[in-house]
């Protein structure tokens, strides 16, 4: 891919070319950056479109459902037309008319055991936009094993959370929930309702971490701290996350020398 | 006493567990995880880990839409 932009694409991109931290080095960056929006729905929909505006390079979305009446309401890539349409067609019409320099590339499937490895190899950063927890611990476990950063978030009703997880260096999702819950305590979007302006805000948190990832931030990301966010009270809250040497995803069994060289006694 | 709820300041009872105060808040422990001082503590020492002035509890919970 070319290192140089072309004279439209600093025309289009000038806003955030603009920006210091950002600037021509961090747009061509964007350019070679591939990501994995995982859900084309509540919280994709404003990721990859802020991802797509933005130039990413190759956006890879995937998503099994069709469009349906209920989803419009907060899934703002599709459109009354798109009704019964796979999301993911939706979602390459939208975005490829919204920036045509990016390469989209859709996968109309669940992201399951047998197929994650292969689908998140492919990234540099992934968007957990997935609207179930054994796929939010599935791109986890995936990506903590594959050394891809990513960003997890959830939402329901006036409240959502994120963190940005960078294998090797921070916590992940299963270092504060080690298992997903019993059944019986789920509340998912579709039971407990979301408004969707609420997963606006917290999508377009993802998008901006994803941004941030690529552009080489080393500091200020939202990694070892789950930042939460309620609508009800419009407050922001970080919850400081500690990595757990024992995490089933990320943590290394210690081995006996480092044990007795640090003198732990099996905490 | 005093502890930090969530980052704010909340007045409860001396020697509350966290079992007891999450049952006060209405909280089911099924539903989030709980930082104690930054240390997560396990579902079944929620019963068993009482609560001391100046103490910072976090209550997160599993939150899975999309």
């Amino acid at each position: 891919m070319s290192m140089r932009l072309t004279t439209d694409q600093i025309e289009r991109y000038s806003r955030q070319i603009m920006v210091p931290d950002l600037g021509g080095k961090g747009q061509i960056r964007l350019r070679q950056a591939r990501v994995l929006v995982v859900g084309a729905g509540g919280l994709g929909s404003p990721a990859a479109l802020y991802l797509a505006a933005a130039g990413i390079g190759t956006l890879g979305i995937i998503d099994p459902d069709r469009v349906e009446l209920s989803n419009l309401q907060r899934q703002i890539l599709h459109a009354t037309t798109d009704i019964g349409r796979p999301k993911v067609d939706s979602a390459k019409t939208k975005l490829g008319a919204l920036n045509p320099d990016v390469q989209i590339d859709v996968y109309p499937a669940r992201l399951e055991d047998h197929n994650a490895s292969e689908i998140i190899a492919g990234y540099d950063f992934v968007i957990d936009g997935s609207d179930n927890f054994p796929t939010k611990f599935l791109v986890n476990d995936t990506a903590v094993k594959l050394g891809i950063a990513f960003n997890h978030a959830g939402i329901v009703r006036l409240q959502g959370q994120t963190m940005t997880v960078i294998p090797g260096k921070s916590a992940c999702y299963r270092c504060l929930f080690k298992e997903p819950p019993p059944p019986e305590e789920i509340l998912s979007c579709q039971q407990a309702g979301i408004l969707g302006a609420v997963a606006g805000t917290i999508g377009s948190i993802q998008a901006t971490e994803a941004i941030k990832y690529l552009t080489g931030f080393e500091e200020g990301l939202l990694t070892d701290r789950l930042l939460t966010y309620d609508a009800k009270t419009m407050k922001f809250h970080s919850v400081d996350v500690k990595k757990d040497p024992g995490c089933s995803a990320c943590g290394k069994p210690a081995t006996t020398a480092q044990k007795l060289a640090t003198g732990a006694s099996g905490d | 006493m005093k502890i930090h709820l969530n980052g704010e300041e909340k007045e409860i009872a001396d020697g509350l567990s966290i079992a007891q105060l999450l049952e006060e808040l209405q909280i089911r422990s099924g539903r989030v995880v709980v930082e104690l001082n930054r240390d997560i503590v396990s579902r079944e020492a929620h019963g068993s880990t009482l609560l001391k002035g100046g103490d910072a509890l976090e209550v997160v919970h599993f939150v899975g839409g999309g």
